[in-house]
């Protein structure tokens, strides 16, 4: 397996009245071909500004990306997305890089047949003609399991449930042959069966169609039954990142712990009370000067509230940003 | 379908008990016409539901969205008129009460509700937020309202200089408790919880759902407590009712339900609830249900659930279940139910 996508130190900055929005504070990982990479964190952690970024989907001004790469490795050609051009990277978007957004309802065009949208897209990356696009649509709407392919083809959004637009939505991105799906919270507005289907669609493409998958959420659930790997983000930075396995059997980093010490498990004859993090996520308007996890820390001492730490590989593919050792339950011996 | 007894007075021989539902309906007409206008069908939103809720538990409601949850709490507080059935809060029944003896009764029983910032009134400070049932109810003084507000602010884990700030000033966590503050003021008994921690984040959803197991342990409160996240229900309750369709199809205590559901529907709701551990997901299997829950407008003949049910028998589209007792405080409405497992799907 080759590395299709490297991210190095991505920093994106919103210039608002208010102040200056720190989104993201040096954001690295990488994403290998085939597999599934989640991005797990709460809301505004940055998870999907970190995406948007990659793509120009952020509003230029008041977002800034301020330095970083992100390479995109497509057939030997090593692309800095950031890089690019609005022609350009248009040309990725949708092309290269299929994206599926939570709210099918309002990414979706409501005034275009689904089969137009999905058309659309082939007919602009991959020149086809309308018939032959009309052809290849039908036959991608059948694929991620729309009944009545054909006639489903001129309905427009508002005609189907909102599992059903969650597929039109696969739909589109994958039309064009990505390397790489990007989901942004793709189940979040949905039951919990219908989020058990789509789940399993996205899982059946990935292995028919040997896509690279993104999959931001913030359901911890969801992620231990489809990630090879996990990225965990807190307050722009990310904190952990682990194989899915050692990420649950081993969480290192104080945040990932207190998150899975939150959650409910069922099953329990017993009800355990929860353990909570206490306090809220910082105010991104202060430049971050040191560990931006430390005021809800337990673990925190002097060089946490003195220097942001960096990732310190602790296991094979297993990295956590954090200077206490949970293991040993010291401070880490620095190298 | 009027059985002799029904399934709430079955088990009132148990005391203390702080709501009864019996055979409780909501629908909600469909009209056609503008001028002349016409009913041409209902929306059965809630659909012959009976249960009680003890003093003191924790009544957990899932489903899926459209299922009818939030319409069986709202419809109890009488903030939508049930269409029928009996709704009795202790001893008093609600359904028989005018306008004026319901808002007598209104301090006894309140409700929390998902958007915590839809539902607190931007341009009222905390204080005045808190306060406002106490003065709509007319108990209290201005100094004793006052040091009353004090004393739930500190109880639900705010600041006390907190007490002049505005609602947009808070993230969500401390705006649900500033609803939770305002449900309290007046000491009800009874509380109806509507996905209040849907929308919060994972760490912050620990602290409300400790909060609310903390007040009902201090106060002895009796909750109802609506959620779409199995999980969590599973967590905070006693007793679990799923719905499906307007009706509940079963009901039972928390560890029954998750260790021996019967109807085929839990099953599969039970299945498809992610778990935060690889090694489990790995090795789970899932039911997968064919298509979409149908539109309530227009509800299947027979069992609602008959034509997504893998189970399905000719019986299950002519006759509606039988809502019973199939083993001692476990409630479910299926033709198959038994106590061996005769509703139980194979994987």
């Amino acid at each position: 397996m080759s590395t299709i996508l490297e991210v190095h130190d991505l920093v994106t900055r919103f210039y608002t009245f208010d102040g200056v929005v720190h989104a993201l504070n040096k954001v690295s990982f990488d994403l290998e071909e085939g597999e599934t990479l989640a991005i797990v964190g709460e809301s505004g952690s940055g998870k999907s500004v970190t995406m948007m970024s990659l793509l120009h989907l952020l509003p230029v001004p008041p977002a800034k990306i301020e330095g970083g790469q992100a390479i995109f490795h497509d057939n030997g050609n090593h692309i800095d997305l950031l890089q690019l051009s609005k022609q350009k990277i248009s040309k990725v978007r949708g092309g290269k890089i299929g994206f599926i957004f939570q709210d099918a309802l309002s990414a979706l065009n409501p005034v275009m047949t689904v089969g137009r949208q999905i058309s659309e897209s082939l007919i602009e990356h991959l020149r086809m003609g309308h018939e032959e696009a009309r052809k290849r649509a039908i036959k991608l709407l059948d694929y991620v399991g729309i009944p009545g392919a054909s006639q489903r083809f001129s309905n427009y959004p508002h005609q189907f449930s909102g599992g059903m637009r969650q597929r039109v939505m696969i739909a589109v991105a994958i039309a064009c042959n990505p390397k790489i799906v990007i989901a942004d919270e793709p189940t979040t507005a949905l039951d919990v069966t219908i989020q058990a289907q789509i789940v399993e669609l996205t899982q059946r493409l990935q292995r028919e169609l040997n896509i690279s998958v993104i999959w931001v959420t913030h359901d911890l659930g969801v992620v231990a039954g489809m990630a090879d790997r996990v990225l965990v983000m807190y307050a722009g930075s990310a904190v952990e990142i682990a194989p899915v396995d050692e990420l649950y059997n081993n969480p290192s980093h104080p945040y990932t712990l207190g998150l899975m010490r939150a959650l409910p498990r069922m099953g329990d004859v017993v009800s355990k009370r929860l353990v909570s993090i206490d306090g809220a996520p910082p105010d991104l308007l202060e430049k971050p000067r040191h560990c931006q996890f430390a005021w809800r820390c337990r673990h925190a001492f002097d060089r946490c509230w003195q220097e942001i730490p960096q990732p310190r590989e602790i296991g094979p593919g297993h990295f956590t940003s954090c200077f206490h050792d949970v293991k040993n339950g010291r401070p880490c011996n620095d190298a | 379908m009027t059985p002799e007894k029904t399934p709430a007075q079955t088990v009132s021989d148990k005391p203390e008990i702080m709501v009864r539902v019996e055979h409780l309906k909501k629908y909600f007409p469909i009209t056609r016409g503008l001028l002349i206008s016409r009913q041409v069908g209902a929306v059965k939103a809630v659909d012959n539901v009976s249960f009680i809720i003890r003093k003191g538990e924790t009544l957990g409601i899932v489903g899926e969205s459209g299922c009818g949850k939030s319409t069986t709490g709202r419809s109890i507080l009488h903030l939508e008129k049930p269409t029928a059935g009996k709704v009795y809060l202790g001893d008093t029944d609600l359904t028989s009460l005018n306008t004026e003896e319901l808002r007598m009764m209104r301090p006894r029983m309140q409700m929390i509700f998902q958007d915590s910032y839809a539902s607190l009134n931007p341009r009222h400070s905390v204080g005045k937020i808190i306060a406002e049932p106490m003065v709509i109810h007319g108990s209290k003084n201005f100094d004793e309202r006052r040091a009353r507000v004090m004393e739930l602010i500190e109880l639900v884990g705010l600041n006390p200089n907190h007490f002049d700030r505005f609602p947009h000033e808070f993230s969500g966590g401390q705006r649900q408790r500033i609803n939770i503050a305002r449900a309290l003021a007046l000491n009800p008994g009874f509380v109806v919880c509507d996905e209040p921690i849907s929308a919060l984040d994972v760490s912050i959803q620990a602290q409300v759902v400790n909060l609310f197991q903390d007040l009902q342990k201090k106060l002895g409160l009796t909750y109802m407590f609506i959620a779409h996240d199995l999980s969590m229900v599973q967590h905070i309750s006693n007793r679990v009712a799923v719905m499906y369709l307007g009706k509940i199809v079963e009901m039972t205590n928390r560890n029954d339900l998750f260790h021996s559901p019967l109807h085929p529907y839990t099953q599969s709701l039970m299945s498809a609830v992610p778990q935060p551990d690889p090694e489990k997901e790995r090795h789970r299997h899932r039911i997968m249900l064919e298509g979409e829950v149908p539109s309530p407008a227009n509800p299947p003949r027979g069992c609602v659930f008959h034509n997504r049910c893998p189970l399905e028998q000719p019986i299950c589209s002519e006759e509606i279940p039988e809502y019973r007792e199939v083993r001692p405080d476990h409630f479910v409405a299926c033709h198959l139910a038994d106590d061996k497992g005769g509703s139980r799907i194979s994987i």
